[in-house]
């Protein structure tokens, strides 16, 4: 029974992980190569599931729904860059907190307007609502497990762009050096709008997925922006490799703490008690394991700053 | 230059005073005033429309007004956060001078906004939440629970689940004090082994390491207190894990009302829940409020509705008991523990702690007649139950 649950907790962690992978992987590029502190990224996952959610109640079609809401928010994102953003490149990293924190803060109340105070409601298609018999005696969600699957084939695709494409060349040499970048003659303007439409649409594949296992409602951004920049910071910033390992390490001790510190505790002192401290201890425990990562390594795991 | 400006202002500052002064002592004579303190957003937000429409409903029905005298409602969202909540409610009571409080549906929401509402002498008609505290030893001549005490409807799932002859039993609340009061109603009643219990925090909405945790438990039923958007979740992701051919699901009528099942469907065919109220309760002033909601809202009501409607109906009865003289707190008390009006849920009266003594049912979700996945009642769990704390309480 244990060794079920192990696995199960895994495949858990492994779902969540990939997915703030996703959210990691566009955030980190924007910091590394343009130095940018964008705290609008988590609008942007948000919009992408507003947008994804629309699309699919007004088609019928998850599908299309999702293929429909990544390509409007990478447009979305594209057209932020060349309109707000591009302007912040510049300036220090409070005018771009306080800048991107007002896009947040009007994002969030356009997606009230829009779409009003509730949460939308999305469905996964009919035919991944139910359980696939893992092993005998072991179900697990449909899915999850196709969320795990997009998410690996993401990591891939991302992967192979980045360290076998001229362009990802450009983008590595824009997160190691970006002086030396622009010397060389790499167009920037142009690197790092497609840069932030890729982050977009990333951010909108999340969104999109884990819409219907949470809630596709305002402010949904926020709190997952916070893990993703633990994210980045633990696996280095600029680096997407640093990105994937981050996000598996916090997603990882995430699930677990859920689980086996409630169970510890249980153990230890008994429900009430268990059902306070748990909770509590769990979600320290993500903080602890950053605090650590800067104390041994300040630069993170795998630095892209030479 | 410096003399003349603050002197401006002062004047302006009398003026403005003054004016309000005016106004406070003209509308507490010919209107009625209602603050709707209630969840208009995020994943409770469900809960906290219902309430709202169930009460405009009945607003509605007294043609506008409450024991004759015309009634303005003014609606705030207190978006589920305790201390946005708080500053509302303080302008409620301060500026806008309410003469009655109602709508909170969060039971932490509702004991962070309780102290500024009964300092204030302004009478709270709970339409839902209802905290052990406020029925127990906090309790307060100023708040009235029209609904339930939060404990009630899951004693009555305990009830059940060991009638039914379960043995092992797995259980999840949020970690709140409502989900605290759940559980300790539901253990109070099942007397089987608890293999596994769990608390997870209000903004959660992904349950699956807690469902991992079941499935390890061994459990024959779970039973959840998961209001709203949690439920509608969690039972998407119960029934998504297989976990559903293994385990019975339970819950209270708050995760098994008709908000969850329109947002679940057919994988809630089957459940078992509790609930004081049923919209297919057979008493006129349920089947109208039901055909009447059905009719301007397009959907069937929930409890929540019912909770609301009859919050109005209370404020009503009480209005028109005092005649209209509100200022007179001692009697408009007298007239709101009378409860003198037809409630949707069939007959009721108010305990000593000014919570209901009233009747809960055992209901199961099935297809009607039309075809809709609906509940359907059953039987009844209690008769004349009253919460636990009363005897805790030394009401004044």
């Amino acid at each position: 029974m244990t060794g079920i649950l192990v696995l199960e907790q895994s495949l858990n962690g492994l779902q969540f992980g990939l997915m703030l992978f996703l959210l990691a992987a566009g955030l980190t590029l924007v910091f590394g190569i343009m130095d940018m502190i964008n705290l609008a990224h988590g609008s942007i996952y948000m919009v992408g599931a507003y947008l994804i959610a629309s699309i699919t109640a007004a088609s019928g079609s998850f599908w299309l729904g999702l293929g429909g809401g990544v390509v409007a928010t990478a447009a979305l994102g594209a057209v932020l860059e060349l309109s707000v953003l591009r302007r912040l490149y510049g300036r220090d990293h409070l005018s771009q907190v306080l800048g991107t924190f007002a896009i947040l803060l009007m994002s969030n109340e356009a997606v009230r307007m829009i779409w009003g105070a509730q949460p939308l409601a999305l469905n996964p298609p009919a035919a991944l609502a139910g359980p696939v018999e893992l092993l005998p005696g072991f179900s697990y969600p449909a899915y999850r497990l196709f969320i795990i699957a997009v998410g690996l084939a993401v990591a891939l695709l991302l992967y192979l762009l980045v360290t076998r494409t001229r362009y990802g060349m450009q983008v590595r040499a824009g997160a190691s050096n970006r002086e030396m970048a622009l010397a060389m003659g790499v167009d920037v303007r142009r690197l790092f709008t497609a840069v932030f439409a890729l982050g977009a649409a990333l951010c909108a594949v999340a969104g999109g997925l884990l819409g219907p296992l949470l809630a596709v409602q305002v402010g949904m951004g926020e709190s997952i922006l916070i893990l993703a920049f633990v994210v980045i910071v633990i696996g280095g910033i600029g680096s997407i490799r640093g990105a994937l390992l981050g996000a598996m390490l916090v997603g990882g001790v995430d699930t677990a703490g859920r689980t086996l510190i409630p169970l510890l505790f249980d153990q230890l002192m008994g429900p009430e008690a268990a059902a306070n401290a748990g909770p509590a201890l769990s979600s320290i425990l993500i903080y602890v394991l950053m605090a650590a990562v800067l104390f041994w390594k300040p630069q993170g795991l795998f630095p892209a700053h030479g | 230059m410096k003399v003349s400006c603050s002197k401006a202002l002062s004047l302006t500052l009398t003026a403005a005073a003054a004016l309000s002064l005016l106004a406070g002592s003209a509308q507490a004579a010919d209107k009625i005033k209602v603050g709707m303190l209630s969840t208009l957003s995020g994943p409770g937000a469900g809960l906290g429309v219902d309430i709202r429409d169930g009460f405009n409903l009945a607003l509605k029905h007294s043609g506008g007004k409450f024991g004759g005298l015309p009634v303005e409602v003014i609606v705030a969202d207190d978006q589920a956060k305790p201390d946005a909540a708080k500053q509302t409610a303080d302008r409620l009571v301060k500026r806008d001078k309410v003469d009655f409080m109602t709508g909170v549906v969060f039971s932490n929401v509702m004991l962070a906004v309780g102290k500024p509402i009964f300092d204030s002498k302004t009478f709270y008609i709970s339409a839902n939440a209802g905290p052990s505290q406020y029925a127990g030893a906090e309790c307060n001549p100023y708040f009235f629970n029209v609904a339930w005490q939060n404990d009630n409807l899951h004693e009555a799932v305990g009830k059940t689940v060991q009638d039914k002859g379960f043995k092992k039993a797995a259980l999840l609340a949020p970690n709140y004090p409502a989900g605290k009061d759940a559980l300790a109603g539901f253990k109070r009643y099942f007397k089987g082994q608890i293999v596994s219990e769990a608390y997870t925090p209000l903004s959660q909405l992904d349950y699956g390491a807690e469902l991992s945790k079941m499935r390890a438990s061994g459990a024959d039923a779970v039973y959840i207190f998961l209001p709203g958007g949690l439920g509608v979740n969690f039972i998407k992701q119960f029934v998504g894990a297989g976990l559903s051919k293994d385990m019975t699901l339970f819950g209270p009528g708050f995760s098994a009302d008709e908000d969850v099942i329109r947002a679940v469907g057919e994988p809630m065919l089957g459940m078992f829940n509790t609930s004081q109220w049923a919209h297919d309760m057979d008493n006129a002033a349920n089947k109208r409020f039901v055909a009447d909601f059905q009719k301007e809202y397009g959907r069937l009501p929930t409890l929540y509705a019912s909770q609301g409607y009859d919050a109005a109906r209370l404020m009503d009865a009480a209005v028109r008991d005092v005649k209209g003289k509100i200022e007179d707190k001692d009697a408009v008390r007298k007239a709101l523990k009378a409860a003198k009006f037809d409630s949707v849920r069939g007959a009721f009266k108010f305990n000593t702690n000014q919570h209901p003594i009233q009747d809960y049912y055992l209901r199961v979700i099935t297809k009607d007649a039309q075809g809709r996945i609906t509940n359907r009642t059953l039987g009844t769990v209690f008769k004349n139950h009253a919460d636990a704390y009363v005897g805790e309480c030394k009401m004044p």
